[in-house]
């Protein structure tokens, strides 16, 4: 017997069940490469006439010279109310998913974690009306109140909004919708904590805080971070809730508390599409191609993090 | 981790061919105009007919549909009420049958072609829709407020921020005006009823309101909210709030007196149907094209100035004859006294009376 010779390999018998699947996983695949090929290039083609957009056309009050100029504060405002979102979202959720996961009784843990899930699954357009009609005029005294207080401090500074619809409660909004997301993921990562490195840590003394610190955390990082950026993937494109809520202007402010609030790309696009026509619609699908670049970014950056902490877990 | 996996790609899979197919179906689901090619001597209609456009004319476009298809039963009319502009970018492209604007067509819209009509035929435009915008307001123990045009275009353009401020007070006297701030609440979409708000203001007190009318509010003081919906929310909810919508929309809330000529008019179908018969029409357009020019600076104390006119758009003559008798009929009906009735009722909109509805109907007979 030579090499080349060698036995023929034995082949498995291809039972239907396996070609059927095969192709049914290769279609899906190939189907979301070819919409988002599909969604890119409708994108590019749609915005060229935009970059050459006439003031008037761009708005028609025709107050910015040039699209940049009109995206800019777009970006900003879409990437702040993103950032706050985030900033409220991420502790909570890590502490409502460590207490499902290492404190709570069992039988709580699982009650509770069902009903984050629940919160997931409300549509933004009740928490956009929730938002306009409960959780605004609630939250107006204590705008004025921090306005009247700490009015020195530059994010704070007044005259406060008279209806309490400012990025501030957006983002506040956009943090209830987005904790779910963060929980669910940081729970399950927790959960998956070697039950050794946890045990060898009490064994050692720790307290169940320094256990944590210690052997969860660590372990979770790369988690925490992947479900973040999936929180600010959902709260970036968040469309209707902002409409609904938000009091919005084209401008980079960093007021929190104010009437005139820099406004989101998605929420300025659902506003003014009905009412476009020729190269307005233009500009505003161009200011889409940029919230669509800056989610491809989004994404990219938190593949990369989580590439190089967790050392493909398949997370 | 396989498992997960795979039952992922299944339902990214199950995903996309649903969308697929669910989009496909839609369309599949909205068949163009047919008109009854048997039997076209005889009166009985047949067929669909799709319109897109103004939202304002939505609960109205609603109480037509009922009423024309409970009298012809064979047609069927569906009316999306996306936005005017969304509603003539379809119609000149061929997208739908009819447009309802709150605005006529544009001079560059005109001059170029329409997918569905006729060669050297061109859209027209025929009032059907007049409704008063009122302006709503929420302050504590002021019940009456009266104010004139250049009081408004200070409030809504940020030189008066006070609602005790002299201006108001004067005309005012004897209410009780508070110290807190005014918060004017403006439309964050854009929007006919700030293209009528906008032209006000910009027509009685150019001097206070420097910017030409629009549909998208041009001055940075203030709340945006979206829609009808969202001023309303916004007034009833804020402290010291006035803002602009629809009169339908005012609901509980106290509407502004505006002051025309020697007195101050509130806004209600009577007033509104009054100037819009008034008002002269566009001059410059085709005797079938009737576009109403509102007067503005009418001192009249039985007219209030601050009322939209709404149009449905249609061909003058249509390639497809059956489409064009469907939408002549549909026209003629919305521009009846029974079609007009019928949309005060539902959307408590103003009646066309007079001479503008003689020129409505008239434009909708000579439909083809």
């Amino acid at each position: 017997m030579t090499a080349s010779t060698a036995p023929a390999q034995i082949r498995a018998r291809r039972r239907p069940g396996d070609t059927v699947f095969a192709g049914a996983a290769l279609v899906g695949g190939l189907l979301i490469l070819v919409a988002l090929a599909a969604v890119a290039i409708f994108l590019i083609v749609q915005s060229l006439p935009a970059f050459g957009a006439k003031p008037e056309e761009i708005t028609s009050t025709g107050a910015f010279p040039n699209f940049w100029s009109y995206v800019v504060p777009l970006v900003f405002g879409t990437i702040w109310a993103a950032l706050l979102a985030l900033l409220f979202a991420v502790p909570f959720s890590i502490g409502i998913a460590l207490f499902i996961s290492h404190y709570a009784p069992r039988r709580i843990a699982r009650g509770l974690g069902a009903i984050i899930d629940l919160l997931a699954a409300v549509p933004s357009v009740v928490y956009g009306a929730w938002g306009i009609y409960v959780f605004a005029p609630f939250l107006q005294p204590f705008y004025a109140f921090l306005t009247s207080k700490l009015g020195w401090f530059p994010l704070f500074s007044g005259p406060a909004s008279a209806t309490g619809r400012t990025i501030l409660t957006v983002a506040l909004v956009l943090a209830v919708m987005i904790t779910p997301i963060i929980t669910a993921l940081s729970r399950e990562i927790f959960l998956q904590t070697p039950r050794l490195n946890e045990e060898a840590a009490l064994a050692l003394g720790a307290t169940r805080w320094e256990m944590i610190s210690m052997a969860v955390l660590p372990f979770g990082r790369a988690g925490i971070v992947s479900a973040s950026m999936l929180g600010l993937g959902r709260a970036l494109g968040e469309t209707l809730a902002v409409a609904m809520v938000l009091s919005p202007s084209v401008v980079v402010s960093f007021f929190l508390l104010r009437s005139e609030n820099p406004t989101t790309i998605a929420s300025n696009i659902a506003l003014n599409f009905p009412e476009a026509f020729g190269t307005s619609v233009n500009v505003l699908i161009a200011t889409g191609l940029v919230l669509f670049v800056i989610t491809f970014v989004v994404n990219a950056a938190s593949r990369a993090i989580v590439g190089r902490r967790g050392g493909g877990k398949g997370i | 981790m396989k498992h997960l996996r795979a039952s992922l790609a299944i339902g990214t899979a199950l995903t996309a061919m649903i969308a697929l197919s669910s989009c496909a179906s839609n369309e599949g689901g909205t068949p163009a105009a047919s008109g009854d090619s048997s039997g076209s001597a005889s009166t009985s209609l047949s067929g669909t007919l799709n319109g897109v456009g103004s939202s304002a004319q939505s609960n109205a476009q609603t109480a037509w549909t009922k009423g024309f298809q409970t009298s012809n039963s064979g047609v069927t009319i569906n009316y999306d009420p996306s936005g005017s502009g969304a509603g003539r970018k379809a119609f000149i492209g061929g997208g739908a049958q009819f447009a309802g604007s709150d605005s006529a067509l544009k001079d560059d819209e005109l001059s170029g072609t329409f997918a569905l009509c006729a060669s050297g035929s061109k859209g027209i435009d025929i009032p059907v829709y007049v409704s008063p915008v009122a302006l709503v307001y929420n302050l504590d123990g002021v019940k009456d407020l009266k104010l004139d045009a250049p009081t408004i275009a200070k409030i809504f353009s940020g030189k008066i921020t006070k609602w005790n401020d002299s201006a108001i007070a004067k005309l005012n006297s004897g209410a009780k005006l508070p110290s807190s701030s005014i918060t004017p609440v403006y439309r964050s979409d854009s929007s006919g009823t700030t293209t009528n708000f906008t032209d006000y203001l910009h027509q009685v007190a150019p001097s206070d309101w420097t910017a030409e009318a629009g549909d998208a509010f041009p001055y940075k003081t203030g709340e945006g909210a979206a829609k009808g919906s969202g001023v309303v929310s916004a007034v009833t909810g804020g402290k010291g709030t006035i803002g602009y919508v629809d009169n339908s929309s005012a609901g509980d809330l106290s509407v502004v007196a505006v002051k025309v000529g020697g007195g101050f008019v509130k806004p209600s179908a009577e007033v509104a149907s009054k100037i819009a018969e008034t008002s002269p029409l566009d001059t410059a357009r085709g005797s079938n094209d009737v576009v109403v020019k509102v007067n503005r600076k009418a001192i009249d104390t039985a007219e209030y100035p601050i009322t939209l006119v709404s149009y449905m758009i249609a061909c003058q003559q249509y390639k497809d004859a059956a489409v064009g008798s469907l939408v002549k009929a549909y026209a003629e009906y919305i521009t009846s006294t029974d079609g007009q009735q019928a949309a005060a009722d539902t959307a408590k909109s103003a009646p066309m009376t007079g001479t503008l509805l003689e020129k409505a109907e008239a434009a909708a007979k000579s439909i083809k």
